[in-house]
């Protein structure tokens, strides 16, 4: 900690004020922070009764059982069936989250990944998985945003990034329709001669959206042998 | 992005022919400028985007090679965004050196950890990588036909000015017409913008181009109606986070403080409107804003009500050409504050308690049916403040910079739906009603500073059909900044007696 430059939130830029306890007292140790209170009672967790496959909150008028409508009609489809084991997304998509990722995303202010480490890190150690997997960008776009956001996210939380997939199509999927999304060709491919037999893969991404970003990756690990492919995102 | 050095030129790693070795951009410590080949045909939809500005390669819509080959050219330049010198970072676009808003990102384009300023990053990243690409004039100015312009009359304005906006405006078309700097020191309720008209006439009417920058968007929009009607026959560039007008280079451009970062060398007459608002006095980086943006022989006129202790003091001393307008244009004096002390407030309003004289300074106010606005130095003190004084009076409001609410009751208190308006510093310049007293709770605070002080006091006695106001500091402890207030003004007063400025 230093003493004379105060520690700034990541995302207000406003000083966060330490907390002093017997504990950071006596032994020296501080909760670091990433961002400061007000920030963070605007990132919503993703709390109470969530679908089982994809991990969002679940509305009454939107689900059948512990399913929501959604991971329903995945299921249903032969092709797509068990692809994706489960998703767990941390926050909810709210305005404030869409601008914070909008930022780091687009704007590319990489260090904003640093704001969810701590969350994602222990998650993500909760969840059995041999290989950390980002989903990758085509070659234009990672030139003209600098980084991969799912990389840095891992990286963020102190975990190894294994690069097991490259992009095809370089179309930007949020301009896309759910319906042109689902039926798109492959937009993945296997980019390691690794051998996936048995092994338990997380995916990482920063939003989930349709979740077809995520089953597209995970199919295609699945049929280089994969056992089960989970998958982590920031927001949904 | 990485380059390689050849020659007298430096060469994108992606158009290069044959491998050489690269560095990002901020690692070549000297960038060579081609010499300028005249007979090369420019393109000159690059240099209508690119004139006067400092742009990044996402920002414009040319391929590298033929922006490689203007600047081979010598039409086009590269700077180093980011700039190392020992151990201090500096953003060459915004002037920003301070640790904290930098991070570093492992860079896909130049393959290395490269360093970004956060503060800029809204206008797009600028990372140790990345060069800021300029256009150049043959003779680096880029005038407009100066024939045509000065044979015509520029300026359709009937107005009149004040005796005192008369000396000023004479000294601002000599400053413009010597190119030199000065500062118009002029009173809240002067009329600022009327003594800009004749020398902005002069710089146009040379073939110059012309900015006004001023720190809020709601000023940029009232200002570019006004300019565009005085000056008919001039395209008006406006410019604000949002505004469409961003690629339009025009002879006059009225442009937020902030935007002036995508600017470099522009400017013949820069027009930096209330140099002592927030941001610009905290902001060292729209210092540089404003030297960046400014071309190297140019007219720079500052204005103020309230301009800072140590630029008052080079007044003083001789060391800074200035101006002042001591009056205001309906020639009644300036309200003098009075200093009341009011004990511990806070401790009474812990108790829902407001100190007596404070209650007895709003009930008069209230009974006589005189509008009031009343400063309150935090907003969850004031929303105690609002508390108690709505038991007074249940139309009472109180308004803060993030309120959703704001204009509206901004425009309830003008057309006198609302008796007393509580507020924080977020009102204390701009906003003007027309008959109102001024109070200030607290005016002991850290956040009312001797400029805050005087823009505050200057909301009272605005119009001409109502030229005076009570103003009142009720504090629980006099501090400098309050008496320094008093004093500027007072002196501001004897000022315009001396000069007959006042009836």
């Amino acid at each position: 900690m230093n003493l004379f430059s105060p520690k700034r939130c990541l995302i207000c830029h406003g000083e966060i004020e330490a907390e002093i306890s017997w504990r950071s007292i006596f032994l020296n140790r501080t909760k670091e922070e990433a961002v400061c209170r007000k920030c963070e009672s605007m990132l919503l967790p993703i709390e109470g009764e969530k679908c089982t496959v994809c991990g969002r909150e679940l509305d009454l008028s939107f689900c059948e059982g512990s399913l929501c409508l959604d991971c329903i009609r995945w299921e249903k489809d032969e092709s797509w069936r068990g692809c994706l084991e489960k998703n767990i997304s941390l926050y909810h998509y709210n305005d404030f989250m869409k601008e914070v990722i909008a930022r780091f995303k687009f704007r590319g202010d990489y260090c904003l990944a640093s704001v969810f480490a701590g969350k994602l890190r222990s998650v993500l150690k909760g969840i059995p998985g041999d290989y950390i997997v980002p989903i990758p960008l085509s070659a234009e776009r990672l030139y003209e945003r600098g980084f991969n956001q799912s990389e840095a996210l891992i990286v963020g939380a102190g975990l190894k990034p294994v690069p097991l997939l490259a992009r095809i199509h370089s179309e930007k999927q949020s301009k896309k329709t759910r319906r042109d999304r689902i039926h798109l060709p492959q937009v993945f491919r296997l980019e390691s001669q690794e051998k996936l037999t048995g092994k338990n893969i997380v995916l990482v991404d920063d939003i989930y959206t349709t979740g077809s970003t995520l089953r597209h990756a995970a199919r295609i690990l699945k049929e280089a042998g994969a056992d089960k492919v989970s998958s982590l995102t920031i927001a949904r | 992005m990485r380059f390689a050095v050849i020659g007298q030129k430096v060469v994108p790693e992606s158009l290069l022919k044959s491998p050489s070795p690269t560095l990002p951009i901020s690692k070549i410590s000297s960038i060579p400028t081609p010499q300028q080949n005249l007979s090369f045909h420019f393109n000159p939809e690059i240099q209508a985007v690119l004139q006067g500005k400092q742009l990044l390669m996402d920002d414009l819509p040319f391929s590298l090679e033929e922006i490689q080959e203007h600047y081979e050219n010598g039409w086009l330049t590269y700077r180093n965004g980011i700039e190392f010198h020992g151990k201090t970072v500096l953003c060459q676009r915004c002037g920003n050196s301070d640790s904290s808003w930098f991070a570093s990102f492992p860079c896909a384009r130049c393959g290395e950890s490269c360093i970004y300023c956060r503060r800029c990053l809204i206008m797009g990243r600028v990372s140790a990588c990345t060069p800021l690409i300029g256009w150049r004039d043959p003779d680096a100015d880029g005038r407009t036909n100066i024939a045509i312009l000065s044979s015509m009359k520029l300026l359709q304005w009937t107005g009149s000015l004040s005796d005192g906006q008369r000396e000023a405006s004479g000294r601002v078309e000599q400053a413009v017409i010597s190119g030199q700097e000065l500062l118009v020191w002029a009173v809240c309720g002067a009329g600022k913008t009327e003594i800009l008209f004749k020398g902005i006439e002069q710089a146009l009417a040379r073939g110059q181009r012309v900015c006004i920058a001023t720190p809020r968007t709601d000023v940029v929009l009232e200002l570019t109606p006004r300019l565009k009607a005085v000056f008919p026959e001039i395209p008006v560039a406006s410019l604000y986070g949002g505004s469409e007008d961003r690629h339009n280079h025009a002879p006059l451009t009225i442009s937020t403080t902030h935007q002036l970062f995508r600017f470099y060398h522009a400017f013949d007459t820069l027009i930096v409107d209330e140099v002592d608002a927030f941001p610009f006095s905290v902001d060292e980086t729209l210092r540089h804003a404003v030297k960046n943006a400014r071309k190297p022989e140019s007219t720079v006129i500052y204005l103020t009500a309230t301009p800072s202790r140590s630029w008052q003091r080079e007044c003083r001393l001789g060391k800074r050409a200035y101006v002042t307008i001591p009056a205001r244009f309906h020639r009644h004096p300036l309200p003098v504050p009075e200093l009341i002390w009011c004990g511990n407030w806070g401790k009474q309003l812990e108790r829902e308690k407001l100190p007596d004289n404070v209650i007895r300074w709003v009930k008069i106010r209230l009974d006589a049916g005189k509008q009031a606005l009343v400063f309150a130095p935090k907003i969850e003190l004031m929303k105690k403040i609002l508390t108690r004084l709505r038991k007074l009076h249940p139309d009472i409001e109180s308004v803060y910079a993030e309120d959703p609410d704001r204009k509206e009751k901004v425009m309830k208190m003008r057309n006198k739906e609302i008796p007393l308006l509580l507020t924080t510093t977020i009102l204390e310049r701009g906003v003007t009603f027309p008959d109102i007293d001024v109070a200030v709770i607290g005016a002991e605070a850290e956040i009312f500073t001797e400029s805050a002080l005087v823009q505050i006091a200057g909301r009272a006695g605005r119009s001409a059909s109502h030229p005076t106001g009570d103003v009142t500091f009720f504090h629980y402890g006099r501090t400098e900044e309050m008496l320094r207030a008093k004093r500027v003004i007072e002196e501001m007063n004897r000022e315009a007696t001396k000069r007959c400025l006042l009836d």
